[in-house]
């Protein structure tokens, strides 16, 4: 009895930090309506700094003024940012915010393994807080007590903060109505500045209160950014009172978790917020929120299908790519076949974000799921390499018909969290089912069969299968299935209101987008003859958006185009620079500011603007109405 | 009188919010080819009833049938396969796509080829679309980004896709909001045109009271959840209780009275 006790409270304590995050999250989203990835970033920096200084300033005050100047330092480091970034973007699509947020990210983890190395730092233990009470012969630490006691008082302050103070009042209405809040002649700029502050140094705070009990690493933001979703998709992102409630919760899961399945304790969280989005899609805590005021797209460009011409310059640049085993030596043919393969990689996702208007933000997980499909039917089951060539892709079907049925019951920013999280416990299970999935390790050995085996035979099919998969996607943006997905991702309400059944259709095509992932992931699996956790992590679902995004999110063909540009590049910067995750990040941050139509629109709107040399009169006058008597 | 069933038929309609009646005991009907306006102060209950008709919201009690079947109940794209075709008072279109692809969405899902993966969308039903379009008078349009399109446009683009599943109801709130008074008159007529020579059934909910009495072929009254009022334009309108709804406790009664009691 005492051990769950014991394990009950030891749940509680990991609750303090995950709280802190999640509600700095919830108070900048509902201010400024932006989900901030980089949240983790501000927690890992937290950390970081409260290490450097818990180490120079000595004594008992010296540790607990390290703690807290360190998250002032982070509030200080999100004050920068949101002047010098998020002001730009506050009215870009939300993809955009999440995007550049990511962006800053990946930049940060780079940054803090140049500034602090890239080893576990374990730091000081909290002075007064240093030993352990005994419960019935069991342990706890008494640091464990004090975060118990923290969360709910930090819970009060806050309260009082939003309840009894003149800037929380005008908080709380700006979360209501930010547009009312700036007619009634606030300064929104300043408090728009002063919200992200307060939440960043929440953030700060939780990851610096962490450091007595568990070693500071360059991975932490990404695992505590996940859990943080995870307890805003349940709380109901906006709550305050909703992450505690659901910080506590998943804390407790995992603390029991472990006990039940120790091998994969994450299935239990995931059932539990299956659950919860079932009967309360918008959170335990949250509100359903009212259809936002559209953000005006960039371009309102009518799609088309290719021209006679212009199919026959694809063509050609296909019958080129085709040559290149002719003068090209293996390795080329190796980075080819890689290219293709993105190539599939990046349309599939692109499928779901253009013409769907969802953007995942874990694609990664049906591309690893095809991977790891192919492995197990090969090394396991000893299949040819063609009939796993076909069946693998299944894994990745099935793992998207799962998580889809989920994913389409929310939208716009609780999808992209929502997708992200899934993909995180994708990538968990891989990681931790060491038995079936061979963990870190992977599995090795998925060689091609002989028919496929050189490098020029494979460069053919990965790029046979690219052109393929390309234009069969491209063809069910022009059917009339293309034509449905199109139309919910413009207006749920007239899609309903002509007998669509929205969902269903947005279900289809994450199952479409999956599976061809999964196409992707296995040929994937025979280029590198090993499959690796790293096939479904986060990175790579990254890598996909950004591939898109440099395309042209609003464009048909950008897929192509940004995986081809993207993954040259990227394989070109892999060669030259160690700090691969800052350039990335920084480039992300640039599309997103200075670059937002990509390749492929910007091409678009120059030869619209060269069209539109002499316009035949404005769209805008509308005709007089004919009498229609 | 016939025994057939009427096209539509409310009886006791009702819905209430916590405390508050919302909508009490509403029965109404509608005939095939009649335009019938539902009007009423703000707050009548107006849009709760629309809501209630349409799917959106469901009755507490009471019924709503369509040709002697139920629709209570069902959600709005289940109605709207019933053959009911829908305007909103703020329009929702497909705004990437052309004013021709927004009809054809809706006529893909009318002919049930919504899951069709390998046919040609651009060519689907061409025909078919590009008549509706030129009922509505916007065929020279067909090419145009919707989002590009005038408000006036939009409003009678949405009639277009209304009337792509062929309906025998048309449920329009608000149709002439936020129009030009040019534009509400030439909308109504197209649409008064149109209903009666495809014998369409149309319920609107107006606050403009010229574009009411000009175009309905009967009008209802509702006042604090109840329906107050029933009639032709003319009865309507000298009815005494309808009076009292719409001058009696307006501005001009109280700025009146305030100046007699002054004196």
């Amino acid at each position: 009895m005492a051990f769950y006790v014991v394990q009950f409270l030891t749940g509680l304590a990991s609750a303090a930090s995950l709280f802190l995050v999640a509600s700095g999250l919830s108070i900048i989203f509902g201010v400024t309506r932006i989900v901030n990835f980089a949240h983790g970033a501000f927690y890992m920096i937290g950390a970081y700094i409260a290490f450097t200084l818990t180490e120079r300033l000595s004594g008992a005050f010296g540790f607990w003024a390290a703690i807290v100047m360190a998250a002032f330092a982070v509030a200080l480091i999100g004050v920068i940012v949101e002047m010098v970034l998020l002001r730009r973007i506050y009215h870009a699509p939300e993809l955009f915010q999440l995007l550049a947020t990511f962006g800053l990210t990946l930049m940060v983890e780079d940054l803090v393994v140049l500034i602090w190395g890239p080893d576990d730092l374990v730091g000081r233990r909290a002075p007064g807080f240093k030993g352990a009470i005994d419960f019935f012969g069991q342990n706890i630490p008494s640091y464990d007590l004090f975060l118990i006691v923290l969360s709910p008082v930090v819970l009060g302050i806050l309260w009082l903060l939003f309840q009894r103070t003149r800037w929380g009042v005008l908080v709380r209405a700006a979360t209501q109505d930010r547009d009312m809040v700036a007619a009634l002649g606030v300064n929104q700029k300043w408090l728009f500045t002063s919200v992200f502050a307060v939440g960043v140094f929440l953030a700060a705070l939780g990851g610096a209160l962490q450091i007595p009990r568990d070693a500071v690493h360059h991975a932490m933001d990404l695992r505590i950014i996940v859990e943080v979703f995870v307890v805003v998709v349940i709380g109901g992102l906006g709550s305050i009172v909703g992450a505690f409630v659901a910080a506590v919760l998943v804390s407790e899961l995992n603390a029991f978790g472990i006990l039940i399945f120790p091998k994969i304790s994450i299935i239990l969280v995931f059932l539990v917020m299956a659950a919860v989005l079932i009967v309360r899609p918008w959170g335990l805590f949250g509100r359903p929120e009212a259809p936002a005021r559209k953000t005006p797209g960039l371009t309102v460009n009518p799609w088309r299908p290719l021209t006679s011409n212009e199919r026959l310059a694809a063509l050609v640049a296909l019958v080129i790519a085709a040559t290149l085993p002719l003068f090209a030596g293996n390795y080329a043919l190796t980075v080819g076949s890689e290219i293709a393969i993105f190539v599939i990689f990046a349309v599939s996702l692109h499928f779901l974000m253009s013409v769907g208007g969802l953007a995942s933000f874990g694609h990664a997980a049906y591309f690893g799921l095809g991977a790891y499909g192919v492995a197990f039917l090969a090394k396991m089951a000893g299949l040819p390499m063609i009939v796993c060539l076909l069946l693998g892709p299944l894994l990745g079907c099935m793992g998207a018909a799962v998580f889809g049925f989920f994913a389409v019951q929310l939208s716009g920013v609780y999808f992209a969290m929502l997708t992200l999280a899934f993909a995180q416990i994708v990538w968990s299970i891989a990681f931790q089912w060491v038995s079936v999935t061979g963990g870190d390790n992977g599995i090795l050995g998925v060689w091609p069969s002989s028919w496929a085996a050189s490098p020029s035979h494979f460069y053919w099919l990965a790029l046979g299968v690219a052109a393929l998969v390309t234009i069969a996607l491209r063809a069910m943006v022009f059917s009339p299935f293309g034509y449905a997905l199109r139309a919910t991702r413009d207006s749920l309400l007239r899609t309903e209101a002509v007998g669509i059944n929205a969902k269903r259709i947005q279900w289809t095509a994450f199952v479409i987008a999956g599976t061809t992932a999964g196409i992707g992931g296995a040929l994937f699996a025979y280029l590198k003859g090993s499959v690796f956790p790293d096939n479904l992590g986060i990175s790579l679902s990254v890598d996909a958006l950004v591939m898109v995004l440099l395309g042209g999110v609003e464009t048909v063909s950008g897929g192509v185009i940004g995986a081809i540009v993207y993954k040259a590049l990227n394989i070109w910067l892999v060669s030259q620079t160690d700090l691969s995750k800052l350039v990335l990040g920084g480039f992300i941050v640039l599309i997103v500011v200075v670059f937002p139509k990509g390749i492929v629109g910007m091409l678009e709107m120059l030869a619209q603007r060269r069209r539109k040399a002499s316009p035949p009169g404005s769209p805008l006058l509308a005709k007089p109405i004919e009498s229609a008597e | 009188m016939s025994l057939a069933p009427p096209l539509l038929a409310v009886e006791g309609l009702t819905k209430s919010y916590g405390g508050i009646h919302a909508v009490r005991g509403v029965s109404f009907s509608l005939r095939a080819g009649e335009i019938l306006a539902l009007i009423g102060p703000n707050g009548a209950g107006k849009s709760t009833c629309f809501d209630m008709l349409n799917g959106q919201n469901r009755p507490d009690t009471g019924h709503v049938r369509l040709l002697g079947e139920e629709t209570t109940g069902r959600k709005p794209r289940e109605i709207w396969r019933m053959g009911v075709g829908r305007t909103f008072q703020i329009t929702a279109t497909f705004a990437t796509m052309t004013v021709r692809e927004n009809v054809q969405v809706a006529l893909i899902s009318h002919g049930k080829q919504l899951f069709n993966l390998w046919g040609s969308a651009p060519n689907f039903d061409r025909g078919e679309a590009g008549r509706l379009l030129e009922l509505v008078g916007m065929g020279g349009y067909a090419d145009r980004p919707c989002g590009e399109l005038a408000y006036g446009d939009l409003k009678r683009l949405e009639l277009a896709v209304a009337l792509a599943n062929q309906p025998k109801l048309l449920l329009m709130d608000e149709p002439t909001a936020g129009m030009a008074p040019r534009e509400r008159v030439d909308l109504m007529r197209l649409t008064a045109q149109i209903a009666r020579e495809k014998s369409i059934g149309v319920l609107f909910t107006e606050h403009d009271m010229d574009v009411v009495f000009e175009h309905a072929d009967r009008i209802i009254v509702l006042n604090r959840g109840t329906l107050i009022a029933e009639g032709s334009p003319a009865e309507v309108r000298a009815n005494p209780q309808v009076q009292a709804v719409y001058l009696g406790e307006g501005l001009l009664y109280d700025a009146e009275h305030r100046e007699g009691a002054s004196a």
